[in-house]
């Protein structure tokens, strides 16, 4: 008797769940039969364009895709088909915004860029100057200036409002929940009528930069506090309780353990708040005051401001002043995005941690 | 315990002598009241932690200090009536004036219920076509442009939707009244189509899409894994088992969303100033090119507002703080009531 026994075969790891070759090519010739019926009823109807293809190629894939199976394997299956390429269809309606929106921005803003935007501002221009005099540097300086003013009064703020949430868990942890969604919620010029009403009117009289910042920050704080509260939540209960087995105080454990641990979510937060503001319009409008020329000073004096800029822009309705609004609309555009990404590499670094 | 262990130590370590100099410490009170400094902690926070309270309690107040005077005035026409005037004579006396915002309010909810309804399909649909169909990069990629969109700025939408979507949505308004005009729904009165509610609400929708989408992604992300794979072992197709699992137990978020994105789109300012022609008149036809909206209406008179309209403007604000707050409200309601049970 040897000892060798037959070699065992061992199987090739198969995938029973991919999708064959031929159900692959059935369901390609599936698209391109909707396609082929979008681009004659495009063709034979006075619809014409894209979108009009996209809705039909859709619509038509939706039809082939269910006879399909209803030939098939019937109604189970084709009704499954069928709601595959409409969830599909729907992502791709909700992408079709997007996409516009940024081909629009890029290709109408980049004829407005130059480099006299970073260094000049538009207090000897008037809206029909060629593209090439004029910039938006007192936008950048006013908007700079404002979003730092509400940075330092909402992150603490927030931050605070997120410790409370998370580590204290008072009485009032339920209604302070409820009450930062629902300030989240607050129409942007509602904040900048309360600025009006509880500070314009009866104080200062006069439209600064300083109460632009004021609004900015009362709708800074939900966004600063809820990201914070999500990061705080992830801190494992271990860490507090190491803290505490240390001999450490609760303000002890809270200031040395839990918020370094969570630094860079903190940073997100920040980040997130700031790119919720940079853009808001209505209430900058409000009580900033606007302004062409360059305003260092946050206390006294008009302020202009990106979107201020932007606003305006678009208002003297010239082909200079509208390719000077998109330029701007770019320049906005371009700081959120850097944000956001900014945002997300730091705070997807603290998950993989 | 500790002190059991200090008294064997010393018995084996030191002499009678020594030990009868050195005096047995007290144990330490032990007590559940915090030290100082983390009473002065606590109270820092908690008051940190109530900002949120005091700011929107500070705007009710201020708005409604603000504008007492003239809800008192009109009383409950502030809300019933139309009309939004101050005449005055050739020296700038006020005559007579009389604030209504019914036009306005009707026109807010007209625009954030066409948001609402385009945008909840499309946003559901999005939901689960990531949560279920995307894998990997496709996912990660759609989840980044969904969560990217939502922080885009108003002004960018309300200028997009003046530019590019107008001509467009003017034209589809115009095929809607044409084959399905016999709709109450579509008629107009006269046919000017240009910057009407109906664009108003498809800009207000491309707006809240990206919100709405979020909340239920999450939502549905959340959806227990060994439901969905019950369904699957007991032979259901992929929409059975969406629609018999995931729906279910995503309802409840998906209309908190929905009522999120409602409130979003009616506090909305800048976008539907962009795209909609404010006419002061109640109007109910989606199609026709007048309307209004109550923030919009606060960002066209406040340029040239004098003193008493500035307060007829700071009670508009102070009502639709109200109906926001209301909004989220029942949002959050709905949230808690319904919540993620599912079967």
């Amino acid at each position: 008797m040897s000892i060798n026994t037959p070699e065992k075969k061992i199987p090739t790891p198969q995938k029973p769940w991919k999708p064959s070759v031929a159900e692959r090519s059935q369901s390609i010739a599936v698209g391109v039969l909707a396609a082929l019926a979008s681009i004659a009823v495009v063709a034979l109807t006075p619809m014409k364009g894209l979108l009009p293809f996209l809705i039909f190629s859709g619509i038509f894939a939706i039809v082939i895709g269910y006879l399909k199976g209803l030939i098939g394997r019937g109604s189970t299956t084709a009704k499954n088909n069928a709601v595959g390429v409409f969830l599909g269809l729907g992502m791709a309606i909700a992408l079709i915004p997007i996409a516009s929106i940024l081909h629009t921005t890029i290709s109408r803003g980049y004829k407005g860029l130059h480099w006299g935007l970073w260094v000049d501002d538009m207090s000897l221009n008037t809206s029909t100057d060629p593209i090439a005099e004029g910039g938006l540097y007192h936008a950048l300086v006013g908007t700079l200036i404002m979003v730092s003013i509400a940075l330092v009064i909402a992150l603490p703020l927030g931050i605070l409002t997120a410790v409370y949430l998370t580590e204290i868990k008072g009485r009032f942890a339920r209604p302070v929940k409820f009450l930062v969604q629902a300030m989240s919620g607050v129409p942007s010029i509602v904040a900048g009528l309360f600025i009006m009403s509880a500070i314009v009117y009866p104080i200062t009289k006069t439209f600064s930069g300083l109460m632009g910042a004021l609004a900015l920050s009362i709708l800074m704080i939900p966004t600063i506090a809820r990201t914070a509260e999500e990061v705080l939540l992830l801190i494992p209960n271990d860490l507090r309780e190491a803290g505490v087995a240390l001999g450490g105080t609760q303000w002890r454990t809270v200031a040395m353990v839990v918020l370094p641990a969570v630094r860079s979510g903190l940073v997100t937060a920040m980040i997130l708040g700031i790119a919720r503001v940079i853009g808001e319009t209505a209430p900058i409008l409000l009580v900033s005051g606007g302004g062409d020329a360059v305003n260092y000073n946050p206390f006294t004096g008009p302020m202009g401001s990106l979107p201020f800029y932007v606003w305006k822009s678009f208002f003297f309705g010239t082909e200079e002043a509208t390719t000077r609004g998109w330029a701007g609309l770019l320049v906005l555009l371009s700081f959120v995005i850097i944000l956001f990404f900014l945002a997300r590499t730091l705070s997807s670094r603290k998950v993989r941690r | 315990m500790w002190l059991q262990t200090y008294d064997q130590d010393s018995s084996v370590a030191t002499t009678e002598i020594q030990r009868e100099r050195r005096p047995v410490p007290s144990p330490r009170t032990i007590t559940t009241e915090p030290r100082l400094s983390d009473k002065v902690f606590r109270g820092v926070v908690t008051a940190g932690g109530l900002s949120s309270l005091v700011i929107l309690g500070l705007i009710a107040i201020f708005l409604l200090y603000q504008g007492y005077e003239v809800l008192v005035e009109e009383g409950f026409s502030f809300i019933t009536s139309s009309t939004w005037e101050v005449i005055t004579d050739e020296y700038g006396e006020v005559q007579s004036y009389s604030f209504g915002i019914a036009a306005m309010v009707v026109g807010t909810l007209l625009c954030a219920l066409i948001a609402v309804v385009v945008a909840v399909p499309i946003a559901v649909a999005s939901a689960l076509f990531i949560t279920f169909y995307a894998q990997g990069k496709l996912k990660a990629f759609l989840v980044a442009v969904i969560d990217l969109m939502a922080a885009f700025p108003s002004i960018l939408f309300g200028f997009w939707g003046f530019f590019i979507l107008m001509p467009k949505a003017e034209y589809w308004a115009m095929l809607l009244n044409k084959y399905l005009g016999w709709i109450p729904l579509f008629a107009v009165d006269d046919r000017i189509f240009t910057r009407s509610p109906f664009l108003a609400g498809l800009v207000l929708a491309t707006m809240i899409i990206p919100i709405t989408t979020a909340i239920a992604r999450e939502v549905f992300d959340q959806t227990p894994l060994d439901r969905v794979q019950a369904a699957y072992a007991l032979g259901a197709t992929k929409w059975a088992m969406i629609r018999n699992v995931a729906i279910p137990y995503g309802r409840g978020g998906v209309v908190g969303g929905a009522m999120l994105g409602l409130g979003r789109a009616m506090g909305e300012t800048v976008a539907v100033y962009t795209v909609l022609n404010i006419v002061y008149q109640i109007n109910w036809q989606i199609l026709f090119g007048a309307g209004g909206n109550v923030a919009s209406l606060i960002l066209l008179k406040f340029g040239e507002a004098k003193p008493l309209e500035i307060k007829g403007l700071m009670a508009a604000g102070f009502a639709l703080f109200v109906l926001t707050l209301l909004v989220n409200f029942l949002a959050d309601f709905i949230v808690r009531k319904t919540g993620s049970k599912g079967r």
